[in-house]
């Protein structure tokens, strides 16, 4: 049915009677809301996924990861395994032996990355390098998620005179420098955590990391927490007011089932991305404290040893230091950005301001 | 004002006392003493070298004598290099560091401010995605990768700068610009997201439809507003450079006071340890406070506690 009809001019108040008839089905329908209604979760996640800067980081963590924890198993040589006659290798280089080994008609796995000065294969030491830091990252960063969480949340929990002496006590800590004291407890827990070990050998694993592993998870237990109990006090200031918390206490619950079952679960987008962006820092510290000599001891490698082992002999054997190198800043970005990258996630509207 | 003063003075107090206790407690944590480490000395000839240098001192003893003397401006004796005192080495290191870490810091804040300005005003244009892969770089990438890739680069294959020492001026350019990376980039960052924030501002809008010139608004009114997060960082920044020194001052093999820290720890040399940490945290904690009543002093909005 053709109908000819002016256009109507958008500023009449001229009114239609068809405007006013009930609707019909299929205009009601037109108005329901088609999309489904999604949790915070589902839409942090939908916000993460479609980031494509912090995906691909994370994909570059899940590769490194695979690379320093999987692929060692399946490599052919060890990480402290010293190949006589196959000292400073070049990439893809064989030494005399191994060329004639190949010539015999037998197979040599090839050295991708060459060998160092005691004829070690650098890949296997780069993947346990990167394994080394992975871990101090990654338990470094849970202690201080830890411990700072629960000391914040009692901080932010009780308040008045239990808040001002526990945040007197973490503004001292905050000021204490951290690299200094950092450097000073990693050389006077040497001694005392051997003789720890030594005595109670129930605490072998604890040997297998070493003792500078070890002093480094106390020093970040000690010193670093104390950013994540400013910020776990803050959240827990603001939400402790809300109604649900005072249903709660009127229910009965005490203080401890508040904390950990009402107020924690509900700044947990909060400590995710401060748990992440703290990984980093760690690794950082890790590689720092090796690169002066003062962390992980050989045979044992990290990246900043390699990286340390390597500076000795720039001259002639660059490539020992850049693959570290390289790995260290790949590993310490991909975090950064992925940490960056939940932030916006589960906070579009926070800005940059924290470190 | 003066109240806030006072107060953040006696923390600043408080934190040094709590540093120099932890140092001498975790000094003496170590089993054995300075002097049991070299070879085959009699019992007498230790238990006199003990009582020379008061070792012999009940702990509680040794720990007001060090900090009696340390009042009065006496840091003690170094053990390993004879005839040294502490004071002396901190004496001669400090100026070393401290002309390489104020050279690093003013290039950091000039740099970091101005391209960070630049980045903001070109938002999503090249330069200022090339401004921002830059500084994620800087805030990625290790001082001690940094400091090792310029010196394989320009010391090693292109032979153009010094690799070691304080000599010349050029020996100046690899340590200060591996140690103002890292802040130049997070300034930068930190001056880009202020001034967007700034630049949204309704008064910034005010001072255009004034016919303010391009130029006296963003010096006159965005920058002074931008720059507040980096006077904050300015605290921690001074931290940084201090620590950050010891990689750089051990990789160019500078004679600073990183370096002589750092040795001082590898060789056990206790008293220089003790003295140069306390000298250290003084510095840092004291350099903090002042940044902290600057930056009230810049800011009058921010109340004072």
């Amino acid at each position: 049915m053709e109908e000819i009809r002016l256009p109507k001019n958008p500023l009449s108040l001229q009114l239609k009677a068809e405007d006013f008839l009930p609707a019909g089905r299929e205009e009601k329908r037109q108005l329901t809301v088609m999309r489904e209604s999604t949790t915070f979760w589902r839409d942090a996640m939908k916000r993460l996924l479609s980031n494509k800067i912090a995906m691909t980081a994370f994909a570059v963590i899940v590769l490194v990861m695979i690379f320093a924890f999987v692929m060692p198993s399946f490599y052919p040589y060890q990480y402290d395994q010293q190949i006589r006659g196959s000292e400073y290798l070049h990439p893809m280089q064989y030494s005399e032996k191994e060329m004639k080994t190949v010539g015999a008609g037998g197979s040599v796995f090839p050295h991708f990355l060459g060998t160092d000065m005691h004829g070690r294969d650098m890949v296997i030491r780069l993947m346990m390098g990167s394994r080394v830091s992975l871990l101090v990252g990654l338990i470094a960063s849970v202690l201080v998620l830890l411990i700072g969480t629960i000391y914040g949340s009692i901080a932010g929990y009780f308040g008045g005179a239990v808040d001002l002496v526990m945040m007197r006590i973490v503004d001292i800590i905050y000021s204490v420098p951290d690299m200094l004291t950092i450097i000073l407890l990693q050389v006077t827990l040497k001694q005392p955590l051997n003789n720890l070990f030594d005595a109670n050998p129930s605490l072998g694993w604890m040997r297998a990391l070493g003792a500078p592993m070890v002093s480094i998870f106390i020093t970040f237990s000690l010193l670093y927490w104390v950013g994540m109990a400013r910020i776990v006090r803050g959240q827990i200031m603001s939400l402790k007011e809300q109604e649900f918390v005072t249903a709660a206490r009127a229910l009965g619950a005490s203080s401890s089932r508040i904390i950990a079952r009402h107020l924690i679960p509900n700044c947990i987008s909060v400590l995710i991305v401060t748990t992440t962006l703290q990984i980093p820092a760690a690794i950082f510290t890790e590689a720092f404290l090796s690169f002066l000599g003062l962390g992980v001891m050989s045979p044992m490698a990290s990246l900043g040893s390699l990286a340390s082992d390597a500076l000795g002999a720039i001259n002639s054997y660059t490539y020992l230091l850049l693959a570290p190198s390289i790995m260290i800043s790949l590993i310490i970005l991909s975090f950064n950005l992925f940490g960056d990258g939940l932030r916006d996630a589960f906070d579009p509207k926070l800005k940059e301001n924290k470190k | 004002m003066g109240a806030y003063a006072v107060r953040r003075f006696g923390y600043a107090l408080l934190t040094i006392f709590f540093v120099s206790v932890i140092t001498f407690t975790l000094m003496n944590l170590i089993p054995g003493g300075p002097f049991l480490s070299e070879k085959n000395i009699p019992k007498e000839t230790v238990a006199a070298m003990n009582a020379k240098y008061g070792l012999d001192q009940p702990k509680w003893k040794q720990y007001l004598t060090y900090m009696g003397r340390l009042l009065r401006g006496d840091l003690g004796e170094s053990l390993k290099q004879k005839g040294r005192s502490a004071n002396d080495i901190i004496n001669t290191a400090f100026p070393v560091s401290a002309r390489l870490g104020g050279i690093s810091i003013l290039l950091a804040v000039v740099f970091g401010v101005l391209m960070g300005s630049v980045s903001a005003l070109n938002r999503g244009r090249f330069s200022d995605r090339l401004l921002m892969v830059i500084s994620t770089l800087g805030i990625a990438v290790p001082s001690f990768v940094m400091a090792t890739f310029l010196m394989i680069v320009f010391g090693v294959k292109l032979r153009l700068l010094p690799t070691f020492g304080l000599r010349s001026a050029a020996a100046y350019i690899m340590p200060c610009f591996t140690l103002a990376f890292y802040p130049m980039s997070y300034i930068t960052r930190l001056t880009r997201s202020g001034m967007l924030d700034a630049l949204d501002q309704d008064y910034i809008r005010t001072a255009r439809s004034k016919g303010v010139s391009r130029l006296a608004i963003l010096y006159k009114h965005a920058l002074r507003n931008a720059i507040l997060p980096v006077i904050t960082y300015l605290g921690p920044l001074i931290a940084y450079t201090v620590t950050g020194s010891f990689v750089v001052e051990t990789i160019f093999n500078i004679p600073g006071l990183g370096r002589e820290f750092i040795q001082c720890i590898t060789a056990r040399d206790y008293p220089l340890m003790m003295s140069t940490t306390i000298f250290l945290a003084v510095l840092i904690i004291l350099m903090n406070l002042a940044v902290d009543l600057c930056y009230r002093l810049v800011d009058p909005r921010i109340k004072l506690k």
